[in-house]
């Protein structure tokens, strides 16, 4: 038998402008962040506009710009309309804002380190870890640093949780799924034993205060609360975008990423206390918001790819846009109630959860 | 020129109390010459690489480069110097090949050298074959075709000194000998490779110097002709060997006696 392989039957593909720049990404970037922002924006004034006590976006539109020293033909006469605006919803809505995208980011600070698109911070036990500390201020009615105080021992808390989580759950310089989620759910399991425990030793105040708060909710939301959360939220972000190119590395495996010049050991330190800063940022005021930091980078990752600077800045977008949103859910939904927001996330992301695990089974045979 | 990179009587273990995997090794790796690391599974040659590469400190001994010690170096400067090439080259999330192999000019962001980034990356790929790849995910690739996109990494990398830890493990006849017509015309520029091999002929024909590693020492260190023969490898694999000449050029084979 004779076979002829003749160099014309095996032709090398043609490269299709495979060398570009890569123009098409930035493009399809810049397109997907400004999508988002302009969401963001229109989210953010229906928002305002919506409620017991109904304005028309116009007239929050002229309320801000007169806020902002800018007279306009759309700003009512009453002051009561503004004052509803900058009292009440403006605080609200920032600190949603704020929490969205620190959570976003902690998730996608989170995934990188570990190398797992499943780590976030509510998954691996973070949030419990924070929300421990947190509540231990609410129980104890400490405030030795004043309104710093429950941010703090929110710090504290988180970054124990996400140290054990990194040093258990990772060997020779890589995650288990399996160990990582076991993990979380034994750190969960502590910080739910802990919050159980505060929630028995508290008052009857402090009880119904630290139930509420563990269902995650902006009601309430103070001027003087978003200046804690967003000098923490703009210092996390800022971090994580230094670090961006470090963490693309990572992405290779330590030893390579060491190879490639990358400080591992401080680069790791500095990720891991970032992302302590970010979720105590989110659950200091607001509570447990969960799968934010798991949905909106996997989401993100999948439109734009998974290089960190892109995938930083429009995981905060699109984070800040997921909160705003459930947020005006959790406000209008129901006439006259106020639904706890972090039920409403988990309504979204549970599902989300287990579309993930169903694709990644059907695609590759589960994760090992 | 002198050796660029060298590791002095060099003792490892891996964990405390141990057996040393390592004993009194010494080795030089000079410009201009691939430098293969041979041996038996087990006899210390990752161990070696990984002492080479920075990424374990040794029990005792040096290990300097330019006469400094590796452990004075700084990580980037460190990754001007050499590039280094695993066996396993995973990566976490759907980057695209394009994308992995420019990461290799990680260490020359903000230098004067960052301008010719573009060119790196576009011959590091050309020539291992995979810029028709360039936008997949290195994910969806093969593992033959991820280990020439983790090749085209080192080489755009384009430091003076390269480290690879069998790179053609999983390379299909034509890429193996492509991979290595490319190491060579590294060497011949003037860079210092070394090579972890399994496969001695790939030695003999492509190696200048051969290093033969068994129980963690170094059993004989020379011209691949001088120490692969077939009463070295025999002794050091527990396998009977000929080798015998091509008959064309002339450059030893190991067949393994059957």
């Amino acid at each position: 038998m004779t076979v002829e392989i003749t160099a014309e039957a095996a032709p090398r593909p043609q490269i299709e402008g495979s060398l570009r720049p890569k123009t098409h990404r930035t493009l399809r970037f810049t397109l997907v962040t400004l999508g988002l922002t302009a969401a963001l924006v229109i989210t953010c004034v229906i928002s305002l506009a919506s409620g017991q006590y109904s304005l028309s976006p116009a007239e929050v539109v002229g309320i801000l710009l007169q806020g902002v020293g800018i007279d306009s033909p759309w700003a009512p006469t009453t002051t009561s309309d503004a004052g509803v605006i900058f009292n009440i919803r403006l605080p609200r809505l920032v600190l949603g804002v704020l929490v969205g995208a620190a959570l976003a980011v902690s998730g996608v600070l989170m995934q990188a380190i570990f190398g797992n698109p499943l780590a976030d911070a509510g998954v691996v036990g973070v949030s419990s870890g924070a929300a421990l500390g947190a509540a231990a201020s609410l129980t104890f009615g400490l405030s030795t640093w004043g309104m710093w105080t429950t941010p703090a021992l929110a710090f504290v808390g988180g970054l124990v949780a996400v140290f054990s989580v990194y040093l258990i759950s990772r060997s020779g310089g890589r995650t288990e799924v399996v160990t990582l989620l076991l993990t979380g759910i034994a750190i969960n399991a502590i910080g739910g034993a802990g919050m159980a425990f505060l929630t028995f030793a508290g008052t009857t105040s402090t009880r119904e205060q630290i139930v509420f708060w563990q269902l995650g909710s902006l009601n309430g939301a103070l001027w003087p609360n978003i200046a804690v959360v967003a000098p923490l939220t703009a210092v996390g972000i800022v971090t994580a975008l230094i670090v961006a190119r470090r963490l693309d590395l990572f992405a290779l495996g330590e030893r390579t990423a060491r190879h490639l010049g990358v400080r591992v050991e401080l680069l790791r330190v500095v990720v891991i206390i970032t992302v302590a800063l970010l979720v105590c940022a989110a659950v200091a005021f607001a509570g447990i918001i969960g799968f934010v930091g798991l949905v909106i980078p996997h989401l993100m990752r999948m439109i734009i790819g998974p290089a960190h600077t892109p995938l930083i800045i429009s995981s905060a977008v699109g984070g800040a846009l997921l909160i705003a949103l459930a947020d005006l859910v959790a406000r209008t939904a129901v006439p006259l109630a106020d639904m706890p927001i972090g039920m409403i996330t988990s309504l979204v992301g549970g599902p989300f959860f287990l579309w993930l695990l169903v694709r990644t089974r059907r695609r590759s045979g589960g994760w090992a | 020129m002198s050796a660029r990179l060298a590791a002095t009587e060099v003792t490892a273990r891996i964990g405390a109390g141990g057996p040393p995997i390592l004993e009194d090794v010494s080795i030089e790796l000079n410009a201009g010459e691939i430098h293969a690391l041979v041996g038996p599974n087990g006899a210390g040659k990752s161990t070696l690489f990984s002492v080479l590469a920075g990424d374990i400190a040794p029990e005792s001994g040096t290990v300097e480069l330019d006469g400094r010690p590796l452990s004075t170096i700084h990580p980037r400067d460190l990754a001007r110097s050499r590039a280094v090439l695993l066996q396993q080259n995973t990566v976490s999330f759907p980057f695209s090949a394009e994308q992995v192999v420019r990461m290799g000019r990680a260490p020359w962001a903000r230098t004067a050298l960052e301008e010719g980034d573009d060119i790196a990356v576009a011959t590091a790929m050309i020539a291992t074959e995979v810029d028709a790849l360039a936008h997949r995910s290195v994910s969806s690739l093969s593992g033959g075709e991820r280990a020439r996109v983790a090749l085209a990494r080192v080489l755009a990398q384009s430091t003076p000194i390269v480290l690879l830890d069998e790179p053609t493990a999983s390379l299909d006849l034509k890429h193996h000998e492509d991979a290595m017509r490319l190491v060579r015309s590294r060497a011949d520029a003037g860079a210092t490779v070394a090579v972890v091999l399994h496969d001695l002929n790939a030695a003999l024909a492509h190696a200048d110097r051969v290093t033969l590693l068994a129980f963690g020492r170094v059993v004989a260190s020379g011209s691949p002709t001088e120490v692969l023969t077939a009463e070295t490898i025999e002794l050091v694999y527990g396998q009977p060997v000929d080798v015998f000449p091509h008959p064309i050029t002339g450059v030893p084979l190991v067949v393994p006696k059957r």
